[in-house]
């Protein structure tokens, strides 16, 4: 059961720049001059080569390759027997572009929308410099390397509609901000290891003040600023370390860090300097003999909260995901040759408020358990047809019983 | 066909798998398991408005919103969480009044201690010599019914000099009360001062008077009607409109009184007895009746909240040395027993009962009742174990 690994694009990335670097560009012509690259197969990809690693489009004459990807769906979800009846959602249109400019030098950026055009954002758009293959420069709009779903989402790849709680609402997803750093990758037998360490802009109050009553980092993605200034005029510092064993898979250690809260302006002390930590720890792996694969994140996050401020807002979190995708056949349907068909499980765990309340030692809740069975259909690569279905346990800040949703997803999404 | 057979039996799995999840949905619970839901038989625009004043009751406020900059808990239903009872977490403090001649400490933040602060304040703190109680937040079912009984009704009940000599005195508080709220039909007024009925010293008049004061007081949310910020002690803009705090008072109003369960075993039965026999019922008064309310399903409707709504001495265990209004610091009012059952659904699954928390089970609340309570007390440690269980039983059922 080979045939898992070149279904699910996780492993099978592109690396259109690299490529270009060691000239193995591998290219399907379409028609009129226009020209598919295909994602890389070869076993040498890590998470953090995601972003360039997609299938684009590009004309023969033109510098420029495009690519993007479509995310629609179904819903139909029932909390505690109430059901908010069904509804249709179109989440996410991504575009890229990318670009050679010189030698050495390429550019891609990334464009998202939204819930149709609720949402646009730019969520990556950066100048790379290759100077050698351990040690690139890259600077510009960049996603943060925390985890490895935030630099490997693309909707395509995942035989589920939703994205795990942990990379969405624990951690932010398509976390993404202005900054710099380096990058590179080194390859000896089986083993490749790479790094990223960036410095950029990062969160801000809003993760500890928001609509969600509770410490959400993703919060800090509706400042808008962190495109133009640093919250706390200090940068996040985001570091990542990435092994990969071409026989066993990968895993990545990453961590992200830095002061979030406006401490001072105009010279004035508005109040002491607070920090968040982000620790994350990701795996993915196929067991060779079934042809399953599994993929999972661990994050744990430390957020210096005033202890005069309300607990409402928890200092530690915690959470975790595993997705477990089991191919069932590959073969030819209708006119699709390598048509396949994924049975997948997903666990999600997250803990926004680890700890207890000072004022009673009471275990602290806001916590969420979810599993999600799935069925998947590929009749290529880049395009998923997928069924869930959810059922979710959470618990409000007290630890009442928990409400219990039930969740109905069908919906696709494909590159185009 | 050898194509199109891995598709049949995809759609086939399909299929199985849709009915395989749908059997496992998750159920609503009872409606009779749950404290929130509106009253029955309100109008469309009525439960419309229900709705509004549900959102707002839920509603996070933050920082831009005007929390603070100092407050003890940033939403209401984070402390009547599904409208039920707080838990210790998010009670509070109060301070600075041990008599009836006002409070001695509103120079020095009186009377509620907002002990919380947003990043870069820093909150209050106790002011040495106050006296003070801690309070956990009452459940908000069923005000509405509480909020339309006469006052009238309320003088009948009361019996302040004790005249049939039975130990239990009770009695309304006569209380001042701010300009901006509307006099209920019939009220009575005496000496310019009238019948103050809810929070648990009976302090404020109706839901208007006690929904400014808890945007104020726990949230640091002014209004037109408490525009004086805790902190700075100077009036301020509105942080939340007139219209809100009206959808708000209009939710608390008709929020469903919780509905009695198993009223059919026969040791709820006993306990019922048992819980008049022993005099319970003198204080937690099992039946009233409401007056005209403009809101239909309110009006002149008889309902059980086991409550009185009157003023008790609780004796000295209760006693804080702190009071309100004209309350003395033993005095409490006596809280409605319905949906007493379902609040440890609503306080993490414990029960922290009286004004405090203080108790954690519904014998050890019992045991604490002291003063005009304290015969009937005995009473109750007098019963045999079944007897106890089966009243506890029957509280339980409420
Ligand atoms: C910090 C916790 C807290 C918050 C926030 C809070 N409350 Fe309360 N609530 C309490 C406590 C404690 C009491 C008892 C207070 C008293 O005795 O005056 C109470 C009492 C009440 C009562 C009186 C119930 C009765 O039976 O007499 C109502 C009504 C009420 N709150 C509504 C609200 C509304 C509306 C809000 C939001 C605007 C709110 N509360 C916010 C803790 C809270
Ligand atoms: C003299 C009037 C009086 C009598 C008699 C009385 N109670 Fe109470 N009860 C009160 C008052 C007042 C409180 C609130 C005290 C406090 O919060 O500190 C209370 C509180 C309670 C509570 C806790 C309710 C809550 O929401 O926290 C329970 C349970 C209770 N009473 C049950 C009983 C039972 C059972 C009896 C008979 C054995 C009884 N009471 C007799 C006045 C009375």
């Amino acid at each position: 059961m080979k045939t898992f690994i070149s279904i699910f694009p996780k492993q099978l990335i592109l690396g259109f720049l690299l490529l270009a670097i060691t000239g193995e560009l591998h290219s399907q012509v379409i028609d009129s001059g226009i020209t598919r690259t295909p994602v890389d197969t070869s076993k040498s990809m890590l998470n953090m080569d995601a972003v360039y690693n997609r299938p684009f489009l590009s004309g023969a004459k033109m510098p420029v390759a495009v690519g993007g990807y479509l995310e629609a769906n179904s819903i139909h979800s029932t909390e505690d027997g109430v059901s908010e009846g069904l509804s249709f959602q179109a989440r996410r249109m991504t575009i890229f572009m990318s670009a050679s400019i010189a030698k050495r030098i390429k550019f891609l950026t990334e464009i998202e929308y939204e819930d149709g055009t609720k949402e646009i954002g730019i969520e990556f758009a950066a100048m790379d410099v290759a100077l050698h293959p351990v040690f690139n420069f890259r600077g510009g709009i960049i996603m943060n390397p925390i985890g490895a779903f935030n630099q490997n989402h693309d909707g395509p790849k995942w035989e589920f509609v939703e994205r795990p709680d942990v990379a969405a609402n624990l951690l932010p997803a398509t976390w993404s901000n202005a900054g710099f750093g380096l990058y590179g990758k080194t390859h000896k037998g089986d083993w490749v290891l790479g790094y990223e360490a960036y410095l950029t802009n990062g969160f801000n109050n809003n993760i500890i003040d928001n609509q969600e009553n509770k410490t959400f980092l993703p919060a800090a993605k509706e400042n808008e600023e962190r495109f133009e200034e640093s919250n706390s005029g200090k940068p996040l510092m985001t570091g990542k370390i990435a092994i990969k064993n071409r026989n066993i898979g990968e895993i990545g250690f990453s961590y992200m860090g830095g002061i979030y809260n406006k401490f001072e302006e105009d010279g004035l002390v508005l109040d002491q300097k607070r920090r968040i930590d982000v620790l994350a720890i990701d795996l993915s792996t196929t067991i060779k003999k079934t042809g399953t694969y599994l993929v999972g994140e661990v994050a744990f996050i430390w957020v210096d909260v005033p202890s005069t401020y309300t607990q409402q807002y928890g200092n530690k979190q915690r959470g975790a995901y595993i997705d477990i995708v089991q191919p069932v056949f590959k073969r030819k349907i209708l006119d699709w040759e390598n048509a396949t068909l994924n049975l997948a499980a997903r666990f999600d765990y997250v803990d926004w408020n680890v700890g207890t309340f000072n004022e009673n030692n009471a275990d602290i809740g806001d916590e969420l358990w979810a599993i999600s069975p799935a069925i998947s259909f590929r009749p290529t690569s880049q395009s998923v047809f997928r069924m869930n279905y959810r059922y979710q346990w959470q618990k409000d800040i007290l630890n009442n019983p928990a409400a219990k949703t039930a969740t109905w997803l069908f919906g696709f999404s494909t590159y185009f | 066909m050898k194509n199109e057979y891995p598709l049949f039996s995809g759609a086939l799995f399909l299929i199985v798998f849709v009915f395989a999840c749908q059997q496992t949905a998750p159920l609503a619970p009872e409606e009779n398991e749950l404290l929130d839901g509106p009253t029955e038989g309100l109008s469309t625009e009525q439960q419309g408005q229900f709705l509004k004043g549900d959102q707002a009751f839920a509603e996070v406020f933050t920082i831009e919103k005007g929390l603070g900059p100092i407050f003890v808990a940033n939403q209401c239903s984070s402390c009547h969480a599904g409208d039920g009872k707080g838990t210790p977490f998010v009670k509070f403090t109060r301070f600075g009044q041990p008599d009836t001649l006002g409070n001695q400490f509103l120079n020095l933040g009186g009377p509620q201690l907002q002990h919380k602060a947003i990043p870069g304040y820093q909150p209050e703190q106790l002011p040495a010599g106050a006296t003070f109680t801690e309070l956990v937040a009452p459940a908000v079912t069923g005000l509405g019914f509480l909020d339309a009984v006469s006052d009238a009704d309320l003088i009948e009940l009361s019996d302040p000099d004790d005249a049939n000599g039975d130990g239990i005195s009770g009695r309304p508080h006569w209380n001042n009360i701010p300009d901006y709220v509307t006099l209920r039909p019939n009220t009575i007024s005496k000496n310019g001062m009238y019948i103050t009925r809810f929070g648990k010293k009976g302090g404020a008049y109706d839901l208007l008077h006690q929904t400014s004061g808890a945007y104020n007081q726990d949230m640091g949310i002014t209004s037109d009607f408490e525009p004086v910020d805790p902190y700075s002690r100077l009036e301020t803009d509105p942080e939340v409109s007139i219209q809100t705090v009206q959808d708000v008072v209009f939710y608390l109003k008709t929020l469903k009184a919780p509905i009695p369960r198993n009223q059919d075993d026969p040791d709820v039965i006993s306990g019922d007895l048992i819980f008049s026999q022993i005099k319970c019922a003198s204080c937690h008064t099992p039946t009233l009746k409401t007056g005209f309310s403009p809101i239909d399903p309110l009006s002149n409707k008889e309902f059980h909240p086991f409550s009185d709504l009157l003023l008790h001495d609780m004796g000295t265990d209760l006693d804080d040395g702190y009071t309100e209004g004209f309350a003395l610091t033993a005095e409490w009012k006596t809280p409605p027993l319905w949906g007493l059952g379902l609040s440890k659904d609503a306080q993490g699954g414990s029960y922290f009962l009286l004004h405090d928390g203080r108790a954690t089970s519904i014998e050890e609340a019992i045991l604490l009742h002291g003063g005009e309570a304290e015969q009937s007390k005995t009473n109750y440690a007098e019963l045999s174990e079944t007897e106890k269980q089966q009243l506890i039983k029957f509280l339980g059922s409420l």
